[in-house]
């Protein structure tokens, strides 16, 4: 895509509405704003499979359902598998649907990563979107493989905080050599969108990262749900990229270099960094940025 | 016209499982089932079984993968054993409370540590409060044909159901096996078409969290599912055997019309315990055999009936329950509590990790069962 239609570009949001107001998730909840974009995107031809994870809560209780379209809730590990089995039944009786597998980072990162590994091997037809809001947030804050450097949760507590970086989910699924692998973040409403809708297109496993605030568990204000993601992007601690066909392209390169304390500060979850583990993230953002530079120059790269 | 295929117990499963029109086969390797789903593969690459094949990374992913499916409307299956079944626990419940009738074949092997590849009970057993249907088998033919009595029953049920052969035994040993017609199949099992699915024009969320207030009644309604499966199984072995000529029933009975001692097993045993009974029968012994088919739901009435109208039940367990005993032997004494007539059970657990049960071990079990002390579990050439 060149830099002109790039800024010609004004994806449109679509009006209808396939979530019910009134879902049960905290105020300035991330990943229930993710669920609204991802079925506006991708339209009411859609099925979801929800795995354990704050959907499970936020789908509402039986016998309430805050989706229009079909769900099926599942074990914690097998959104990936359910969502094999649901699309080869729907197949084999010439029915059609997008077939969504809808989980949360713990879901994906952790115990379901197995399942996902496999169903992305076997370059199964779903799409699967991971919300990661950075830790067990369901179970109340508990670390996960997605939860940052440094983070406080539950059980990395201040006196002794996450001491491994997060793991980079987009590059063990760009490994598996699927059409399509995609970073978001729920600040980005217009560019989830253009992804959404452009992986509906696509045949394959697509797999979405996306960044989904959560005020309860980051100790967050609830009306930054929308400035802490884009705060993420411009500081390059989540950069927007897609990995197509083998193709990276950075979607999103913040010409201001705004440093990570700025994201970092206003969230209590990090409160505790001292300045030189500040100057620690700031290293490993800025190594990972000219990393994911140079993967783009390189042109194809499976 | 039927045909006639000399194979073994795992083949019979997979022709089975072709033959029912298994729509979606989501499978992972393991020793003694693997050719189960080898010889499926082959039948949905050359396009024999017009079904999906999903070559999962693993049990549990394959009962998962089975759900999705049933989920989706399509008739599913598997087939697994011992490690496999215990992994896929899990899922196992699910598939039960989510009321999909997924049909499974289980490789009866027993649970390491030690590693074992040989037969014993414990680990379908393992499975038993998961809500499954439990059919034991005692030949290839067997497997064969309980593959689609199984899903005729768990789909007008709604419940999963798990047919067991043992290791080796029967899943490597060749035996003439029949096949009917697939048009006489095809009417005795018509196309799976559940009240509920995942439908985009009548859309449900399957599953969601439920609180105290109806938790118990979903419950409920297992149960009861379960109950009128035990209806089911009769029935519909009934119009097997009126439509196939082979009827096995829920408890099968073996000279049993006059007998005043019975022995109670499940599993390819029951074929040596058929010789067994022969012998002691040619030496005077009013000696019969009450082999169990179906353990979920368990046959009450069957058992019962039996008990009513002997003096001794000698029930030889290839599993043990640790901590207590035999798991068929307290299946059976809890049936008989509380009916007017209940005769003494004895309880031995033999024949554990594939060690051979041959006929002189059966009669030497109910030569002891005269001796011993009923208060003690009976253990069957143990040696320590």
């Amino acid at each position: 895509m060149s830099k002109s239609e790039k800024k010609m570009m004004r994806a449109t949001i679509p009006e209808e509405e396939y979530m019910f107001p009134g879902t049960v998730d905290c105020q300035g909840c991330g990943a229930a704003y993710a669920m609204r974009l991802a079925l506006k995107a991708l339209g009411p031809q859609t099925m979801v499979v929800i795995p354990a994870c704050c959907w499970s809560i936020i789908a509402g209780p039986f016998p309430t359902s805050a989706l229009k379209m079909p769900i099926y809730h599942t074990a914690f590990e097998t959104a990936a598998a359910v969502a094999s089995g649901l699309k080869a039944g729907l197949n084999i009786r010439e029915r059609d649907a997008t077939v969504l597998a809808w989980a949360g980072d713990g879901g994906t990162f952790d115990i379901g990563v197995q399942a996902l590994s496999a169903a992305a091997e076997r370059d199964e037809d779903i799409i699967y979107v991971c919300y990661d809001n950075e830790a067990y947030m369901n179970t109340g804050i508990q670390r996960s493989s997605a939860t940052p450097w440094g983070a406080w949760t539950t059980t990395t507590p201040r006196k002794h905080p996450k001491d491994r970086p997060k793991k980079n989910m987009m590059e063990i699924m760009a490994a598996h050599k699927i059409p399509y692998v995609a970073s978001a973040t729920v600040g980005h409403p217009e560019d989830f969108v253009r992804k959404l809708k452009k992986a509906k297109e696509i045949r394959g496993t697509r797999f979405f990262h996306v960044l989904a605030t959560c005020p309860t568990g980051w100790r967050s204000p609830p009306e930054l749900m929308l400035e802490l993601p884009r705060l993420a992007v411009e500081t390059r601690v989540f950069p927007l990229y897609e990995i197509e066909n083998g193709v990276y392209s950075i979607n999103r390169k913040p010409k201001q270099n705004i440093p990570v304390a700025e994201y970092l500060k206003v969230q209590g979850r990090f409160r505790h960094l001292t300045d030189q583990q500040i100057q620690y993230i700031q290293d490993h953002v800025d190594e990972t940025w000219e990393l994911l530079l140079k993967k783009e120059k390189l042109g194809r790269l499976f | 016209m039927s045909t006639v295929k000399v194979i073994t117990g795992n083949h019979a499963a997979s022709f089975g499982a072709r033959d029912s029109r298994a729509e979606v086969i989501a499978a992972y390797p393991i020793t003694p089932q693997t050719q189960i789903v080898e010889l499926l593969s082959e039948f949905c690459a050359d396009g024999t079984l017009k079904a999906k094949f999903i070559k999962v990374e693993s049990e549990h992913s394959a009962m998962a993968a089975c759900i999705g499916a049933s989920a989706a409307g399509a008739r599913a299956y598997t087939a697994t054993s011992a490690h496999g079944l215990a992994l896929m626990h899990e899922m196992l419940h699910w598939a039960a409370n989510g009321r999909h009738p997924v049909v499974m074949a289980n490789v009866n092997r027993a649970m390491g540590p030690p590693w074992s590849i040989w037969t014993d009970q414990n680990d379908s057993l393992a499975q038993r409060d998961t809500g499954w249907l439990q059919f034991y088998c005692e030949s290839n033919q067997e497997v064969y044909d309980t593959t689609m009595i199984a899903f005729k029953v768990c789909e007008q049920v709604l419940l999963p159901g798990m047919l067991v052969l043992d290791a080796f035994i029967l899943s490597h040993t060749y035996e003439p096996v029949e096949m009917p017609d697939q048009e006489l199949i095809d009417e005795f099992l018509p196309p799976f078409d559940p009240p509920y699915k995942m439908d985009l024009k009548d859309p449900h969320a399957f599953g969601a969290l439920t609180t105290p207030e109806w938790y118990m009644e979903l419950r409920y309604l297992i149960q009861e599912a379960h109950e009128k499966a035990l209806v089911k199984v009769r029935e519909v072995e009934k119009e097997f055997g009126e439509t196939f000529g082979r009827h096995y029933g829920p408890l099968e009975l073996y000279r049993c019309d006059d007998a005043e001692e019975v022995i109670l097993i499940a599993g390819s045993t029951a074929s040596t315990t058929k010789d067994a009974v022969d012998i002691m029968r040619k030496e005077g012994r009013k000696i019969g055999l009450a082999r169990i088919k179906l353990f979920r739901p368990f046959p009450n009435k069957e058992i019962r009936d039996i008990a009513s109208r002997v003096n001794k039940m000698i029930v030889i367990d290839r599993n043990i329950s640790f901590g207590n005993q035999g798991i068929f032997f307290n299946e059976i004494k809890a049936s008989l509590y509380q009916t007017k007539h209940t005769p003494p059970v004895y309880g031995f657990v033999a024949g554990l990790g594939g060690r051979d049960m041959k006929i002189d071990d059966i009669t030497g079990i109910v030569k002891q069962a005269e001796t011993c002390n009923i208060e003690e579990i009976l253990w069957w050439g143990v040696k320590l």
